[in-house]
């Protein structure tokens, strides 16, 4: 009798409370994974990151020495800073190079979605076996890309990946490959999309080639630019397969990036350093904070006018 | 429609397109035909030298058969299999219930909530590695399936969230209201009137996550160590020394681990592409 009027009553709370509580308890279990998981763990790492620490034993703690020795001229970080760089600067070239393949292909002549699949296939394709597929190629005297470019009298030394000059561009033509390919959809789907109206518009006002596209529809493709720079960006923030699978870092240590330099530390078979690793990827956290700050400034000006 | 219709152009300028595109095209694959060529040679054509030249004979079932047969491979498989299906069950099961909370409720914090699963879903991995491998090892689930599947689970249910929230706001809401008027519990409506019409979206982030977990590396090799519970791209790696230098069947090795979720796009092509390209047109 107790137990069904306890259950009656609070099965009223619950059907008086229904519309604000439904939506916590659908929360509930998202946001505690999320949070063990992902938020949790952000700052855990920044505890961790002052500590000096082998993943076993007590962690020591050591305040900003690990960032004071990352900052004060530790070459290896040096490297993987600028090679972050590159990746950043080189891989937002998928952006424009994934419209000219989206113009191209933006036809409708028979066997288009083919190709137009044909063209996409690299984005599904794992990273571990794009890079396997891209250090074959690059194969020293009989990868293709050795092959084609003896034709014209160029020879690397060591081939692309086993020469300190070549080998982290050649890691981002390899890691460029799939991410054209994804900014190529975006801009077929956006392109799918322009108005058809607007453009007869600016026909009659005699716009064409480059002026239409850079005054007419570029402008309506914006969405599509908005994903393809966040996913652009990010995807070179986390370069790690490409690199692992192809140079594991070398030669003499020159396509290291922070992601890369943040795991060798942490997980080196000279002992684990956690700590100094933890650091590592605090500077490279900020790095993309920037970015991922600017990312949702973005998306809540969206949200503000969708209201 | 922009660029004109090459329709509209003379027919050189057809013609010309029509032998473009097959060309093009093979000149973007040249690196995957080249590997796919490398698998079906025999042994001694790297032995002699003959990279590119036509094949010495036609291996394809002797050098996939060891792959099958010869190797870790199909553990490795099945591996991915078991880890990759529980993921996206778990996910899309999380954030459908998430995106629901926050596409249907207006409620304090609302935005603030959704926009913590956006970022999440951003950060770098390696700003977790430490802590999460941690958490892995002390729930003594290090190098096991469970570990992985967990993890998976929670980081990909900011994306998922994202996702499903969105396509929860673009049903038509009096639909809600009137089953709320008809004094239909909230947990029904869920049940009974949005999971329907959510179907598009749950199949389209199916295949994503099935592709991106399929093709995840990185916790693969923090989480895990050998054939009991690596995947297949940690275990290609391993593979690879096995077979050292032998690229025929390396190249084989690596085309077998790409397959699932090449199917995956080619049958499900449509809700790929569709959830890819959420938000790319407004």
């Amino acid at each position: 009798m107790r137990s069904e009027a306890a259950t009656l009553e609070r099965k009223s709370w619950y059907k008086r409370h229904e519309i604000a509580a439904t939506p916590w308890l659908f929360l509930v279990p998202g946001i505690l994974f999320f949070s063990i998981y992902v938020i949790i763990p952000i700052f855990q790492s920044f505890w961790i990151s002052l500590h000096e620490w082998d993943g076993l034993g007590e962690k020591v703690w050591v305040g900003t020495a690990n960032y004071e020795r990352l900052l004060g001229g530790d070459r290896k970080f040096e490297v993987s800073f600028w090679n972050n760089v590159r990746w950043l600067i080189l891989y937002l070239l998928a952006i424009p190079a994934g419209l000219f393949i989206a113009l191209f292909l933006n036809q409708t002549v028979r066997g288009i979605r083919f190709y137009k699949s044909m063209f996409f296939f690299p984005f599904v394709l794992s990273q571990v076996v794009v890079g396997l597929v891209f250090s074959w190629f690059y194969l020293p005297n009989d990868g293709l890309f050795d092959v084609i470019t003896g034709w014209f009298g160029i020879d690397i030394k060591g081939g692309v990946l086993g020469n300190p000059n070549t080998a982290t561009y050649g890691i981002i033509a390899a890691g460029l490959w799939p991410q054209v390919a994804y900014c190529m959809i975006l801009y077929l789907t956006g392109l799918n999309a322009v108005d058809p109206e607007q453009v007869e518009a600016a026909r009659l006002d005699g716009a064409k080639g480059w002026k239409m596209l850079w005054y007419v529809i570029l402008p309506q493709l914006k969405p599509a630019t908005f994903i393809a720079f966040v996913v652009t960006i990010i995807g070179a923030l986390r370069s790690f397969d490409f690199i692992a699978v192809m140079t594991n870092g070398g030669p003499f240590g020159s396509t290291r990036v922070l992601s890369f330099y943040m795991f060798e530390e942490s997980l080196s078979e000279f002992g684990f350093r956690m700590g100094y690793g933890a650091a590592i990827a605090v500077v490279l956290f900020l790095l993309m904070l920037g970015f991922i700050l600017y990312f949702l400034y973005s998306m809540w000006r969206d949200e503000r006018e969708a209201r | 429609m922009f660029p004109a219709p090459i329709q509209k152009r003379s027919n050189a300028a057809q013609i010309t397109y029509q032998a473009a595109l097959p060309i093009a095209m093979i000149v973007w694959l040249l690196p995957l035909i080249a590997v796919a060529t490398f698998s079906i040679r025999p042994e001694s054509d790297f032995a002699a030298g003959n990279y590119w030249g036509a094949p010495g004979s036609f291996e394809f079932f002797a050098n996939y058969g060891r792959v099958f047969f010869d190797s870790d491979m199909p553990r490795y498989l099945l591996n991915s299999v078991l880890i990759t299906v529980p993921t996206v069950i778990g996910a899309v099961a999380l954030s459908s219930m998430t995106g629901f909370a926050l596409g249907v409720y207006k409620f304090k914090g609302n935005l603030l909530i959704f926009f913590m699963f956006i970022a999440g879903n951003f950060v770098p991995f390696q700003i977790l590695m430490v802590p999460v491998r941690d958490l892995t090892v002390n729930l003594n689930l290090y190098d096991t399936k469970i570990g992985l599947i967990l993890f998976h689970i929670a980081f990909q249910t900011g994306f998922c969230t994202l996702f499903m929230r969105n396509f929860i706001r673009q049903l038509p809401y009096p639909l809600i209201e009137a089953a709320r008027v008809e004094g239909v519990a909230e947990w029904r409506i869920f049940w009974f009137v949005v999971l329907p019409l959510m179907k598009p979206a749950l199949a389209a982030l199916s295949v994503l996550i099935f592709t991106f977990i399929w093709n995840d590396y990185f916790w693969a090799v923090v989480l895990t160590q050998g054939p009991d519970a690596q995947p297949v791209t940690a275990g290609i790696t391993s593979f690879n020394s096995q077979f050292r230098a032998a690229y025929h069947l390396m190249s084989a090795g690596s085309i077998v681990a790409a397959i699932p979720p090449v199917l995956m796009f080619f049958a499900m092509q449509k809700h790929f592409i569709a959830g890819l390209t959420l938000g790319a047109v407004k």
